[in-house]
Protein backbone atom coordinates (compact mmCIF):
# COMPACT_ATOMS: atom_id res chain seq x y z
CA UNK A 1 0.00 0.00 0.00
CA UNK A 2 1.77 3.46 -0.91
CA UNK A 3 2.80 5.23 1.88
CA UNK A 4 2.55 8.68 -0.58
CA UNK A 5 -0.72 11.39 -0.08
CA UNK A 6 -3.25 10.75 -2.57
CA UNK A 7 -5.79 13.26 -3.45
CA UNK A 8 -9.09 13.29 -5.46
CA UNK A 9 -12.78 14.06 -5.29
CA UNK A 10 -15.40 12.37 -3.47
CA UNK A 11 -17.62 9.67 -4.97
CA UNK A 12 -20.20 8.85 -1.99
CA UNK A 13 -22.36 6.41 -1.31
CA UNK A 14 -24.69 4.59 1.16
CA UNK A 15 -24.40 1.65 3.36
CA UNK A 16 -23.84 -2.33 2.96
CA UNK A 17 -22.66 -1.35 -1.30
CA UNK A 18 -22.31 -5.17 -1.66
CA UNK A 19 -20.13 -6.96 -4.61
CA UNK A 20 -23.09 -8.03 -6.60
CA UNK A 21 -23.34 -4.38 -7.07
CA UNK A 22 -19.86 -3.41 -7.00
CA UNK A 23 -19.54 -5.79 -10.22
CA UNK A 24 -22.22 -7.92 -10.85
CA UNK A 25 -21.45 -11.50 -11.53
CA UNK A 26 -22.00 -11.73 -15.28
CA UNK A 27 -18.68 -9.57 -15.44
CA UNK A 28 -16.98 -12.65 -13.17
CA UNK A 29 -16.27 -14.55 -15.92
CA UNK A 30 -12.67 -12.27 -16.19
CA UNK A 31 -10.62 -10.95 -13.39
CA UNK A 32 -8.54 -9.18 -15.23
CA UNK A 33 -8.95 -5.01 -14.38
CA UNK A 34 -9.22 -3.70 -17.60
CA UNK A 35 -12.22 -5.80 -18.12
CA UNK A 36 -13.63 -5.18 -15.21
CA UNK A 37 -13.75 -1.70 -14.54
CA UNK A 38 -15.91 -0.40 -17.24
CA UNK A 39 -18.28 -2.19 -14.92
CA UNK A 40 -17.76 -1.13 -11.84
CA UNK A 41 -20.76 0.13 -9.53
CA UNK A 42 -22.62 0.17 -12.78
CA UNK A 43 -26.11 -1.53 -11.38
CA UNK A 44 -25.66 1.04 -8.48
CA UNK A 45 -25.04 4.08 -10.21
CA UNK A 46 -24.36 4.16 -14.23
CA UNK A 47 -22.70 7.30 -14.25
CA UNK A 48 -20.01 6.38 -12.45
CA UNK A 49 -17.30 4.97 -14.40
CA UNK A 50 -17.92 7.77 -16.71
CA UNK A 51 -17.52 10.72 -13.97
CA UNK A 52 -14.40 9.01 -11.88
CA UNK A 53 -10.71 9.91 -13.11
CA UNK A 54 -7.82 8.65 -11.71
CA UNK A 55 -7.04 9.46 -7.89
CA UNK A 56 -10.75 9.75 -7.31
CA UNK A 57 -12.03 8.37 -3.60
CA UNK A 58 -15.07 6.39 -2.72
CA UNK A 59 -16.24 7.48 0.62
CA UNK A 60 -19.58 5.27 1.71
CA UNK A 61 -21.40 3.93 4.88
CA UNK A 62 -20.97 0.74 6.91
CA UNK A 63 -20.37 -2.90 5.55
CA UNK A 64 -18.70 -1.18 2.48
CA UNK A 65 -18.21 -4.72 -0.12
CA UNK A 66 -20.66 -7.01 1.93
CA UNK A 67 -21.56 -10.01 0.46
CA UNK A 68 -19.48 -12.09 -2.05
CA UNK A 69 -15.84 -13.38 -1.76
CA UNK A 70 -14.90 -12.40 -5.09
CA UNK A 71 -11.61 -10.79 -5.33
CA UNK A 72 -12.84 -8.81 -8.65
CA UNK A 73 -14.74 -6.17 -6.63
CA UNK A 74 -11.77 -4.80 -5.10
CA UNK A 75 -9.95 -5.43 -8.80
CA UNK A 76 -12.75 -3.51 -10.49
CA UNK A 77 -12.16 -0.50 -8.26
CA UNK A 78 -8.82 -0.18 -8.33
CA UNK A 79 -8.80 -0.85 -12.33
CA UNK A 80 -11.53 2.04 -12.33
CA UNK A 81 -8.82 4.58 -10.95
CA UNK A 82 -10.23 5.08 -7.67
CA UNK A 83 -7.32 5.68 -5.22
CA UNK A 84 -8.98 5.08 -1.97
CA UNK A 85 -11.98 4.36 0.17
CA UNK A 86 -12.94 5.65 3.00
CA UNK A 87 -16.10 3.81 4.69
CA UNK A 88 -17.44 3.51 8.22
CA UNK A 89 -17.05 0.00 8.09
CA UNK A 90 -16.36 -2.91 5.71
CA UNK A 91 -16.94 -6.90 5.13
CA UNK A 92 -14.57 -8.54 6.44
CA UNK A 93 -13.33 -10.84 3.05
CA UNK A 94 -13.88 -7.43 1.09
CA UNK A 95 -11.54 -5.71 3.64
CA UNK A 96 -8.84 -8.73 3.57
CA UNK A 97 -8.93 -9.12 -0.58
CA UNK A 98 -8.43 -5.24 -0.65
CA UNK A 99 -5.11 -5.50 1.74
CA UNK A 100 -4.04 -8.17 -0.49
CA UNK A 101 -4.36 -6.16 -3.45
CA UNK A 102 -3.05 -2.91 -2.25
CA UNK A 103 -6.19 -1.26 -2.83
CA UNK A 104 -5.89 1.29 0.02
CA UNK A 105 -8.83 1.78 2.65
CA UNK A 106 -9.47 3.37 5.60
CA UNK A 107 -12.69 2.73 7.97
CA UNK A 108 -13.17 6.41 9.54
CA UNK A 109 -16.54 6.84 10.94
CA UNK A 110 -16.36 10.52 11.86
CA UNK A 111 -14.62 11.64 8.41
CA UNK A 112 -17.66 9.62 6.68
CA UNK A 113 -20.00 12.40 8.13
CA UNK A 114 -17.85 15.66 6.97
CA UNK A 115 -17.45 14.47 3.20
CA UNK A 116 -19.79 15.28 0.83
CA UNK A 117 -20.05 14.43 -2.65
CA UNK A 118 -17.43 16.05 -5.25
CA UNK A 119 -15.49 17.36 -2.04
CA UNK A 120 -11.58 17.08 -2.49
CA UNK A 121 -9.81 15.44 -0.13
CA UNK A 122 -6.81 14.38 0.72
CA UNK A 123 -5.81 11.05 2.55
CA UNK A 124 -2.11 10.09 3.47
CA UNK A 125 -2.86 5.56 3.94
CA UNK A 126 -0.23 5.55 6.06
CA UNK A 127 -0.96 7.90 8.91
CA UNK A 128 -4.62 6.97 8.40
CA UNK A 129 -5.11 11.17 8.14
CA UNK A 130 -7.99 12.36 5.93
CA UNK A 131 -8.23 16.01 5.46
CA UNK A 132 -11.21 17.55 3.18
CA UNK A 133 -9.58 20.27 1.65
CA UNK A 134 -13.15 21.86 -0.21
CA UNK A 135 -14.84 22.75 3.36
CA UNK A 136 -12.30 21.85 6.12
CA UNK A 137 -11.68 18.94 8.33
CA UNK A 138 -8.80 16.60 9.53
CA UNK A 139 -9.82 12.73 10.46
CA UNK A 140 -7.57 10.08 11.41
CA UNK A 141 -9.04 6.26 10.18
CA UNK A 142 -8.71 3.21 12.61
CA UNK A 143 -5.06 2.62 12.15
CA UNK A 144 -4.29 -1.16 11.43
CA UNK A 145 -3.34 -3.74 13.75
CA UNK A 146 0.75 -4.80 13.69
CA UNK A 147 0.44 -8.07 12.22
CA UNK A 148 -1.74 -6.71 8.90
CA UNK A 149 0.74 -3.40 8.97
CA UNK A 150 3.71 -6.25 8.29
CA UNK A 151 1.94 -7.06 4.95
CA UNK A 152 1.35 -4.00 4.09
CA UNK A 153 5.15 -3.25 4.17
CA UNK A 154 5.75 -5.92 2.41
CA UNK A 155 4.13 -4.33 -0.58
CA UNK A 156 0.97 -7.07 -0.33
CA UNK A 157 0.12 -10.34 0.66
CA UNK A 158 1.88 -11.54 -2.68
CA UNK A 159 5.51 -10.08 -1.66
CA UNK A 160 4.83 -11.61 2.29
CA UNK A 161 4.48 -14.98 0.89
CA UNK A 162 7.44 -14.13 -2.11
CA UNK A 163 9.69 -13.52 1.50
CA UNK A 164 8.56 -16.18 3.26
CA UNK A 165 9.37 -19.07 0.68
CA UNK A 166 12.38 -17.81 -0.04
CA UNK A 167 13.85 -18.03 3.57
CA UNK A 168 12.41 -21.64 3.77
CA UNK B 1 -12.29 -20.12 25.42
CA UNK B 2 -15.22 -20.26 22.91
CA UNK B 3 -15.74 -23.22 20.65
CA UNK B 4 -14.30 -20.43 17.58
CA UNK B 5 -11.25 -19.81 20.06
CA UNK B 6 -10.28 -22.84 20.75
CA UNK B 7 -10.73 -24.05 17.11
CA UNK B 8 -7.75 -21.26 16.36
CA UNK B 9 -5.90 -21.62 19.10
CA UNK B 10 -5.84 -25.57 18.49
CA UNK B 11 -4.14 -24.52 14.57
CA UNK B 12 -2.00 -21.92 15.91
CA UNK B 13 -0.60 -24.04 17.86
CA UNK B 14 -0.99 -21.88 21.34
CA UNK B 15 -2.36 -22.97 24.41
CA UNK B 16 -5.07 -20.00 24.26
CA UNK B 17 -6.35 -17.32 22.40
CA UNK B 18 -8.20 -14.11 22.93
CA UNK B 19 -10.56 -12.66 21.03
CA UNK B 20 -9.24 -9.89 18.62
CA UNK B 21 -6.12 -11.25 18.77
CA UNK B 22 -4.22 -11.86 15.25
CA UNK B 23 -2.75 -15.18 14.74
CA UNK B 24 -0.95 -17.50 12.06
CA UNK B 25 -2.77 -20.87 11.68
CA UNK B 26 -2.88 -24.22 9.84
CA UNK B 27 -5.40 -24.60 7.54
CA UNK B 28 -7.12 -28.43 7.32
CA UNK B 29 -8.75 -27.48 3.89
CA UNK B 30 -8.55 -24.66 1.50
CA UNK B 31 -10.94 -24.78 -1.89
CA UNK B 32 -11.52 -23.13 -4.41
CA UNK B 33 -14.35 -22.74 -7.02
CA UNK B 34 -14.72 -22.41 -10.90
CA UNK B 35 -15.13 -18.50 -10.29
CA UNK B 36 -12.41 -17.90 -8.04
CA UNK B 37 -9.64 -20.53 -8.31
CA UNK B 38 -8.13 -19.57 -11.76
CA UNK B 39 -7.43 -16.30 -10.00
CA UNK B 40 -5.67 -18.07 -7.13
CA UNK B 41 -3.36 -20.15 -9.85
CA UNK B 42 -2.37 -17.06 -11.47
CA UNK B 43 -1.33 -15.28 -7.89
CA UNK B 44 0.30 -19.01 -6.81
CA UNK B 45 2.67 -18.68 -9.52
CA UNK B 46 3.13 -15.42 -9.07
CA UNK B 47 4.30 -15.61 -5.32
CA UNK B 48 6.93 -18.16 -6.87
CA UNK B 49 5.41 -21.27 -5.44
CA UNK B 50 5.70 -24.27 -6.94
CA UNK B 51 3.61 -26.96 -4.82
CA UNK B 52 0.77 -27.01 -3.07
CA UNK B 53 1.45 -27.24 0.57
CA UNK B 54 -0.67 -30.79 0.54
CA UNK B 55 -2.22 -31.95 -2.38
CA UNK B 56 -5.09 -33.60 -0.12
CA UNK B 57 -5.92 -30.50 2.06
CA UNK B 58 -7.63 -28.85 -1.62
CA UNK B 59 -10.36 -29.17 -3.06
CA UNK B 60 -11.59 -27.69 -6.32
CA UNK B 61 -15.21 -27.52 -6.90
CA UNK B 62 -16.82 -26.90 -10.39
CA UNK B 63 -20.30 -25.02 -9.19
CA UNK B 64 -20.42 -21.63 -9.92
CA UNK B 65 -20.82 -21.39 -13.73
CA UNK B 66 -21.16 -25.10 -14.68
CA UNK B 67 -21.72 -26.38 -16.99
CA UNK B 68 -19.95 -23.87 -18.60
CA UNK B 69 -22.28 -21.24 -19.34
CA UNK B 70 -19.76 -19.81 -22.29
CA UNK B 71 -16.66 -19.67 -23.51
CA UNK B 72 -15.10 -17.35 -21.36
CA UNK B 73 -16.50 -19.83 -17.97
CA UNK B 74 -15.66 -22.78 -19.88
CA UNK B 75 -11.69 -21.18 -19.55
CA UNK B 76 -12.35 -20.42 -15.81
CA UNK B 77 -12.79 -24.32 -15.45
CA UNK B 78 -9.89 -25.64 -18.02
CA UNK B 79 -7.87 -23.19 -15.22
CA UNK B 80 -9.04 -24.87 -12.66
CA UNK B 81 -8.83 -28.47 -14.27
CA UNK B 82 -4.95 -28.37 -15.17
CA UNK B 83 -3.75 -27.05 -12.23
CA UNK B 84 -5.45 -30.14 -10.66
CA UNK B 85 -3.45 -32.32 -12.71
CA UNK B 86 -0.82 -30.57 -12.48
CA UNK B 87 -0.18 -29.96 -8.71
CA UNK B 88 -2.22 -33.94 -7.95
CA UNK B 89 -5.38 -32.74 -6.30
CA UNK B 90 -6.76 -35.59 -4.97
CA UNK B 91 -10.29 -33.31 -4.33
CA UNK B 92 -10.91 -32.19 -8.08
CA UNK B 93 -14.56 -32.39 -8.44
CA UNK B 94 -15.68 -32.57 -12.45
CA UNK B 95 -19.26 -31.61 -13.93
CA UNK B 96 -21.42 -34.70 -13.27
CA UNK B 97 -19.24 -35.55 -10.11
CA UNK B 98 -19.59 -32.31 -8.85
CA UNK B 99 -22.25 -30.02 -6.91
CA UNK B 100 -22.34 -26.80 -4.76
CA UNK B 101 -19.31 -26.77 -2.99
CA UNK B 102 -21.34 -26.23 0.59
CA UNK B 103 -23.50 -29.27 -0.06
CA UNK B 104 -20.59 -31.45 -2.09
CA UNK B 105 -17.38 -30.70 0.32
CA UNK B 106 -19.42 -32.32 4.11
CA UNK B 107 -21.23 -35.17 2.18
CA UNK B 108 -17.76 -36.13 0.67
CA UNK B 109 -16.65 -36.16 3.97
CA UNK B 110 -14.07 -33.79 3.56
CA UNK B 111 -15.51 -31.56 6.76
CA UNK B 112 -14.70 -32.76 10.07
CA UNK B 113 -15.45 -30.83 13.15
CA UNK B 114 -12.67 -29.36 15.10
CA UNK B 115 -11.29 -28.28 11.87
CA UNK B 116 -10.19 -25.05 10.18
CA UNK B 117 -11.27 -24.79 6.94
CA UNK B 118 -10.72 -22.01 4.60
CA UNK B 119 -12.59 -21.26 0.81
CA UNK B 120 -12.72 -18.68 -1.74
CA UNK B 121 -16.59 -18.55 -1.09
CA UNK B 122 -18.39 -16.11 1.22
CA UNK B 123 -20.66 -19.03 2.17
CA UNK B 124 -17.68 -21.09 3.75
CA UNK B 125 -18.91 -20.10 6.87
CA UNK B 126 -21.87 -23.66 6.03
CA UNK B 127 -19.24 -25.81 7.69
CA UNK B 128 -20.01 -24.26 11.13
CA UNK B 129 -23.40 -26.85 11.18
CA UNK B 130 -20.60 -29.63 11.43
CA UNK B 131 -18.46 -28.11 14.08
CA UNK B 132 -15.65 -27.02 12.33
CA UNK B 133 -14.68 -23.26 11.98
CA UNK B 134 -14.60 -22.24 8.33
CA UNK B 135 -14.74 -19.00 6.30
CA UNK B 136 -14.76 -17.08 3.41
CA UNK B 137 -11.64 -15.44 1.75
CA UNK B 138 -10.61 -14.50 -1.55
CA UNK B 139 -8.43 -15.34 -4.34
CA UNK B 140 -5.16 -13.93 -3.40
CA UNK B 141 -5.68 -15.52 0.44
CA UNK B 142 -6.54 -18.70 -1.37
CA UNK B 143 -3.22 -19.23 -3.02
CA UNK B 144 -1.47 -17.88 0.23
CA UNK B 145 -3.16 -20.66 2.29
CA UNK B 146 -2.11 -23.17 -0.88
CA UNK B 147 1.51 -22.31 -0.88
CA UNK B 148 2.21 -22.15 2.79
CA UNK B 149 -0.38 -24.13 4.57
CA UNK B 150 -1.37 -21.51 6.88
CA UNK B 151 -3.05 -17.80 7.09
CA UNK B 152 -3.61 -14.89 9.05
CA UNK B 153 -6.76 -15.11 10.87
CA UNK B 154 -8.25 -12.45 13.59
CA UNK B 155 -9.52 -14.62 16.46
CA UNK B 156 -13.79 -12.92 16.45
CA UNK B 157 -15.77 -12.08 19.27
CA UNK B 158 -18.91 -14.70 19.58
CA UNK B 159 -21.90 -13.90 19.77
CA UNK B 160 -24.15 -16.74 21.12
CA UNK B 161 -27.52 -17.19 19.58
CA UNK B 162 -29.67 -19.51 22.42
CA UNK B 163 -32.85 -21.12 20.14
CA UNK B 164 -35.59 -23.18 21.92
CA UNK B 165 -39.18 -23.32 21.15
CA UNK B 166 -40.43 -26.19 18.14
CA UNK B 167 -40.93 -25.18 14.74
CA UNK B 168 -44.75 -24.38 13.74
CA UNK B 169 -46.23 -26.14 11.08
CA UNK B 170 -44.43 -25.19 7.58
CA UNK B 171 -41.50 -23.19 9.58
CA UNK B 172 -38.46 -24.41 8.87
CA UNK B 173 -33.94 -23.61 9.60
CA UNK B 174 -34.54 -20.96 6.87
CA UNK B 175 -37.24 -19.17 8.78
CA UNK B 176 -35.11 -18.98 11.98
CA UNK B 177 -31.92 -17.87 9.98
CA UNK B 178 -33.98 -15.46 8.23
CA UNK B 179 -35.47 -14.19 11.79
CA UNK B 180 -31.75 -13.32 13.21
CA UNK B 181 -30.53 -11.58 10.05
CA UNK B 182 -33.45 -9.59 10.74
CA UNK B 183 -32.52 -9.07 14.25
CA UNK B 184 -28.88 -8.54 13.84
CA UNK B 185 -29.20 -7.13 10.32
CA UNK B 186 -26.43 -7.16 7.77
CA UNK B 187 -23.63 -6.02 9.78
CA UNK B 188 -24.79 -6.78 13.35
CA UNK B 189 -22.13 -9.69 13.24
CA UNK B 190 -19.53 -7.98 11.29
CA UNK B 191 -15.95 -9.44 11.81
CA UNK B 192 -17.49 -12.00 14.90
CA UNK B 193 -18.49 -15.48 15.24
CA UNK B 194 -22.28 -16.78 15.42
CA UNK B 195 -22.52 -19.84 17.99
CA UNK B 196 -25.68 -21.86 17.83
CA UNK B 197 -27.09 -23.34 21.04
CA UNK B 198 -30.20 -24.19 22.57
CA UNK B 199 -32.65 -27.43 22.35
CA UNK B 200 -33.87 -26.71 19.18
CA UNK B 201 -30.37 -26.51 17.79
CA UNK B 202 -29.88 -30.07 19.25
CA UNK B 203 -33.11 -31.29 17.58
CA UNK B 204 -32.41 -30.13 14.46
CA UNK B 205 -31.13 -32.11 11.19
CA UNK B 206 -28.38 -31.45 9.66
CA UNK B 207 -29.89 -30.32 6.78
CA UNK B 208 -31.66 -27.70 8.72
CA UNK B 209 -27.95 -26.99 10.66
CA UNK B 210 -26.48 -26.44 7.19
CA UNK B 211 -29.10 -23.98 6.03
CA UNK B 212 -28.87 -21.78 9.40
CA UNK B 213 -24.87 -21.39 9.27
CA UNK B 214 -24.56 -20.97 5.40
CA UNK B 215 -26.65 -17.38 6.15
CA UNK B 216 -23.95 -16.71 8.96
CA UNK B 217 -22.40 -14.62 6.71
CA UNK B 218 -25.80 -12.58 6.02
CA UNK B 219 -25.18 -11.12 9.33
CA UNK B 220 -21.85 -10.19 8.36
CA UNK B 221 -20.27 -12.82 10.28
CA UNK B 222 -17.05 -14.74 10.19
CA UNK B 223 -18.82 -18.15 10.81
CA UNK B 224 -21.43 -19.59 11.96
CA UNK B 225 -20.82 -22.61 14.39
CA UNK B 226 -22.46 -25.44 16.06
CA UNK B 227 -20.62 -27.88 18.71
CA UNK B 228 -20.41 -31.28 17.38
CA UNK B 229 -23.14 -33.62 19.07
CA UNK B 230 -24.68 -36.43 18.05
CA UNK B 231 -26.26 -35.82 14.81
CA UNK B 232 -22.69 -34.48 13.96
CA UNK B 233 -21.26 -37.47 14.43
CA UNK B 234 -23.96 -40.01 13.11
CA UNK B 235 -23.46 -37.68 10.05
CA UNK B 236 -19.89 -37.95 9.78
CA UNK B 237 -20.43 -42.05 10.37
CA UNK B 238 -21.85 -41.94 7.30
CA UNK B 239 -19.84 -39.77 5.39
CA UNK B 240 -16.30 -40.18 6.38
CA UNK B 241 -16.09 -43.66 8.83
CA UNK B 242 -12.47 -43.30 8.30
CA UNK B 243 -11.98 -40.35 10.38
CA UNK B 244 -14.11 -41.16 12.94
CA UNK B 245 -12.67 -41.10 16.46
CA UNK B 246 -13.27 -43.33 19.31
CA UNK B 247 -13.93 -40.42 21.87
CA UNK B 248 -14.92 -36.85 20.51
CA UNK B 249 -14.84 -35.13 23.72
CA UNK B 250 -11.40 -35.44 23.47
CA UNK B 251 -11.37 -33.31 20.92
CA UNK B 252 -13.07 -30.57 23.76
CA UNK B 253 -15.32 -28.92 21.21
CA UNK B 254 -17.59 -26.92 23.22
CA UNK B 255 -17.60 -23.40 24.57
CA UNK B 256 -16.38 -23.53 28.37
CA UNK B 257 -18.85 -22.21 31.01
CA UNK B 258 -16.70 -19.25 31.38
CA UNK B 259 -16.42 -18.12 27.89
CA UNK B 260 -16.77 -14.59 26.96
CA UNK B 261 -19.69 -13.54 24.24
CA UNK B 262 -19.96 -10.15 23.14
CA UNK B 263 -23.91 -10.44 23.05
CA UNK B 264 -26.39 -13.28 23.48
CA UNK B 265 -29.56 -13.17 21.30
CA UNK B 266 -32.55 -15.66 22.22
CA UNK B 267 -35.00 -17.04 19.18
CA UNK B 268 -38.14 -18.66 20.39
CA UNK B 269 -39.30 -21.09 17.39
CA UNK B 270 -43.04 -21.15 19.07
CA UNK B 271 -43.54 -17.65 17.80
CA UNK B 272 -41.90 -17.94 14.53
CA UNK B 273 -44.50 -17.52 11.16
CA UNK B 274 -42.62 -18.43 7.47
CA UNK B 275 -40.77 -15.69 6.91
CA UNK B 276 -39.94 -14.00 3.72
CA UNK B 277 -36.70 -11.36 3.24
CA UNK B 278 -37.68 -8.30 0.76
CA UNK B 279 -35.79 -6.91 -2.41
CA UNK B 280 -32.93 -5.84 -1.73
CA UNK B 281 -31.51 -7.00 1.34
CA UNK B 282 -32.14 -10.23 3.67
CA UNK B 283 -32.31 -8.18 6.55
CA UNK B 284 -35.66 -6.56 4.81
CA UNK B 285 -37.61 -9.87 6.64
CA UNK B 286 -41.40 -9.59 6.56
CA UNK B 287 -43.85 -12.22 7.85
CA UNK B 288 -45.71 -14.12 5.18
CA UNK B 289 -48.88 -12.13 6.06
CA UNK B 290 -47.49 -9.06 4.99
CA UNK B 291 -46.29 -10.19 1.41
CA UNK B 292 -48.87 -12.29 0.52
CA UNK B 293 -50.08 -12.20 -3.07
CA UNK B 294 -47.19 -10.49 -4.76
CA UNK B 295 -46.81 -11.81 -8.67
CA UNK B 296 -43.92 -13.63 -9.42
CA UNK B 297 -42.79 -15.24 -12.33
CA UNK B 298 -39.96 -17.45 -11.19
CA UNK B 299 -39.35 -19.37 -8.23
CA UNK B 300 -36.37 -21.40 -7.58
CA UNK B 301 -35.20 -23.99 -4.79
CA UNK B 302 -31.66 -24.86 -4.97
CA UNK B 303 -28.52 -22.62 -4.05
CA UNK B 304 -26.11 -23.79 -0.96
CA UNK B 305 -29.25 -22.84 1.35
CA UNK B 306 -31.94 -24.92 0.50
CA UNK B 307 -30.87 -27.24 -2.25
CA UNK B 308 -30.65 -30.28 -0.13
CA UNK B 309 -32.78 -33.36 -0.37
CA UNK B 310 -34.80 -32.36 2.83
CA UNK B 311 -35.19 -29.15 1.19
CA UNK B 312 -37.18 -31.06 -1.73
CA UNK B 313 -39.12 -33.03 0.39
CA UNK B 314 -40.72 -30.60 2.57
CA UNK B 315 -41.73 -28.53 -1.12
CA UNK B 316 -43.22 -32.09 -2.14
CA UNK B 317 -45.30 -32.22 0.53
CA UNK B 318 -46.67 -28.94 -0.01
CA UNK B 319 -47.30 -29.11 -3.48
CA UNK B 320 -48.98 -32.56 -3.49
CA UNK B 321 -49.03 -33.06 -6.90
CA UNK B 322 -50.55 -29.72 -7.54
CA UNK B 323 -49.37 -27.85 -10.98
CA UNK B 324 -47.08 -25.34 -11.17
CA UNK B 325 -49.50 -21.88 -11.71
CA UNK B 326 -49.22 -21.58 -15.13
CA UNK B 327 -47.38 -17.90 -14.94
CA UNK B 328 -44.87 -19.14 -12.58
CA UNK B 329 -41.74 -21.14 -13.66
CA UNK B 330 -40.15 -23.01 -11.05
CA UNK B 331 -36.49 -24.75 -10.99
CA UNK B 332 -35.40 -26.67 -9.11
CA UNK B 333 -32.01 -27.24 -8.51
CA UNK B 334 -30.28 -29.88 -6.13
CA UNK B 335 -27.51 -29.45 -4.81
CA UNK B 336 -25.14 -32.32 -5.19
CA UNK B 337 -25.61 -35.53 -8.18
CA UNK B 338 -26.27 -37.22 -4.60
CA UNK B 339 -29.48 -35.25 -3.96
CA UNK B 340 -30.08 -35.42 -7.80
CA UNK B 341 -30.00 -39.41 -7.90
CA UNK B 342 -32.43 -39.39 -4.46
CA UNK B 343 -34.80 -37.30 -6.26
CA UNK B 344 -34.55 -39.53 -9.27
CA UNK B 345 -34.93 -42.58 -7.41
CA UNK B 346 -37.59 -42.22 -4.81
CA UNK B 347 -39.64 -40.70 -8.05
CA UNK B 348 -39.75 -37.24 -6.33
CA UNK B 349 -38.20 -35.77 -9.64
CA UNK B 350 -40.94 -37.73 -11.79
CA UNK B 351 -43.85 -35.83 -9.73
CA UNK B 352 -42.04 -32.42 -9.48
CA UNK B 353 -41.67 -32.34 -13.64
CA UNK B 354 -45.21 -34.33 -14.40
CA UNK B 355 -46.46 -31.11 -12.31
CA UNK B 356 -44.64 -28.73 -14.61
CA UNK B 357 -41.22 -28.25 -12.79
CA UNK B 358 -37.88 -28.15 -14.40
CA UNK B 359 -34.95 -29.87 -13.01
CA UNK B 360 -31.32 -28.38 -13.18
CA UNK B 361 -28.02 -30.08 -13.18
CA UNK B 362 -26.36 -29.40 -9.28
CA UNK B 363 -25.02 -26.19 -10.27
CA UNK B 364 -25.30 -22.26 -8.27
CA UNK B 365 -26.88 -20.86 -11.41
CA UNK B 366 -29.43 -18.16 -10.98
CA UNK B 367 -28.68 -17.94 -7.31
CA UNK B 368 -25.71 -15.92 -8.12
CA UNK B 369 -26.89 -14.60 -11.91
CA UNK B 370 -25.01 -16.66 -13.88
CA UNK B 371 -27.06 -19.14 -16.04
CA UNK B 372 -30.12 -21.73 -15.83
CA UNK B 373 -32.43 -19.22 -14.93
CA UNK B 374 -31.67 -15.24 -14.94
CA UNK B 375 -33.91 -12.93 -14.21
CA UNK B 376 -35.06 -9.64 -17.24
CA UNK B 377 -36.02 -6.41 -16.00
CA UNK B 378 -38.94 -5.99 -14.36
CA UNK B 379 -39.15 -9.56 -13.10
CA UNK B 380 -40.02 -11.05 -9.69
CA UNK B 381 -38.64 -14.36 -8.26
CA UNK B 382 -38.91 -16.17 -5.35
CA UNK B 383 -35.80 -17.74 -4.21
CA UNK B 384 -34.43 -20.43 -1.37
CA UNK B 385 -31.38 -18.66 -1.92
CA UNK B 386 -29.00 -16.44 0.57
CA UNK B 387 -29.22 -13.08 -0.81
CA UNK B 388 -31.26 -10.36 -3.00
CA UNK B 389 -29.19 -7.93 -3.70
CA UNK B 390 -30.02 -5.56 -7.05
CA UNK B 391 -28.61 -7.12 -10.13
CA UNK B 392 -27.52 -10.28 -8.24
CA UNK B 393 -29.93 -12.66 -9.63
CA UNK B 394 -30.37 -10.73 -13.00
CA UNK B 395 -31.46 -7.30 -14.44
CA UNK B 396 -30.58 -4.25 -11.97
CA UNK B 397 -34.29 -3.70 -11.95
CA UNK B 398 -35.40 -7.08 -11.43
CA UNK B 399 -36.62 -8.30 -7.64
CA UNK B 400 -35.89 -11.41 -5.27
CA UNK B 401 -37.54 -12.80 -2.56
CA UNK B 402 -35.85 -15.05 -0.41
CA UNK B 403 -37.91 -17.71 1.74
CA UNK B 404 -37.89 -21.49 2.71
CA UNK B 405 -38.83 -24.39 0.39
CA UNK B 406 -42.23 -24.51 2.53
CA UNK B 407 -43.15 -20.65 0.96
CA UNK B 408 -41.69 -21.31 -2.38
CA UNK B 409 -43.97 -24.59 -3.09
CA UNK B 410 -46.87 -22.67 -1.80
CA UNK B 411 -46.21 -19.75 -4.19
CA UNK B 412 -44.96 -21.94 -7.32
CA UNK B 413 -48.45 -23.64 -6.87
CA UNK B 414 -50.65 -19.80 -6.32
CA UNK B 415 -48.36 -17.78 -9.10
CA UNK B 416 -48.17 -15.33 -6.21
CA UNK B 417 -46.46 -15.66 -2.72
CA UNK B 418 -48.72 -17.24 -0.25
CA UNK B 419 -48.65 -18.96 2.79
CA UNK B 420 -47.81 -22.61 2.80
CA UNK B 421 -50.50 -22.66 5.87
CA UNK B 422 -53.09 -21.49 3.71
CA UNK B 423 -53.18 -23.20 0.04
S1 LIG C 1 -25.39 -21.45 -4.43
FE1 LIG C 1 -25.31 -19.23 -4.52
S2 LIG C 1 -24.58 -18.54 -2.56
FE2 LIG C 1 -24.17 -20.76 -2.70
S3 LIG C 1 -22.06 -20.90 -3.43
FE3 LIG C 1 -23.39 -20.92 -5.22
S4 LIG C 1 -23.57 -18.76 -5.85
FE4 LIG C 1 -22.76 -18.79 -3.79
Amino acid sequence: MPYEVLRGSVFRYGDSVDTDVIIPARYCTSFHAAELAPHCLEDLDPTFVKRVSAGDIIVAGYNFGCGSSRENAPIAIKGAGVACVIARSFARIFYRNSINIGLPILSAPEAVDGLNEGDIVEVEPGTGAIRNITRGGVWTADAFPAEIQSIIRAGGLVEYVQKRLASR
Amino acid sequence: MTLAEKILARHAGLASVKAGQIVMAKVDLAFGTDVTTALSVEVFHRMGAEKVFDTHKLALVNDHFVPAKDVQAAALSKAMREFAQEQGITNYFEVGRSGICHSLLPDKGLVFPGDLIVGADSHTCTYGALGAFATGIGSTDLACAWALGELWFRVPESIKVVVEGRFGPNVGAKDLILKLINILTVDGALYQALEFTGSSIRNMSMDGRITVCNMAIEAGAKTGLIAPDETTWDFIRGVNPARLISNPASLDLDSDPDAVYSQVVHIDLDSLTPLVAEPYLPSNVRPIKEVTGIKVDQVVIGSCTNGRLEDFQVAAAIMQDRPVHPGVRLLLIPATPQILIALIESGLAARFVKAGATLSPPTCGPCIGGHMGVLAKGEVGLFTTNRNFRGRNGHPESKVYLSGPQVAAATAVKGVIADPNEI
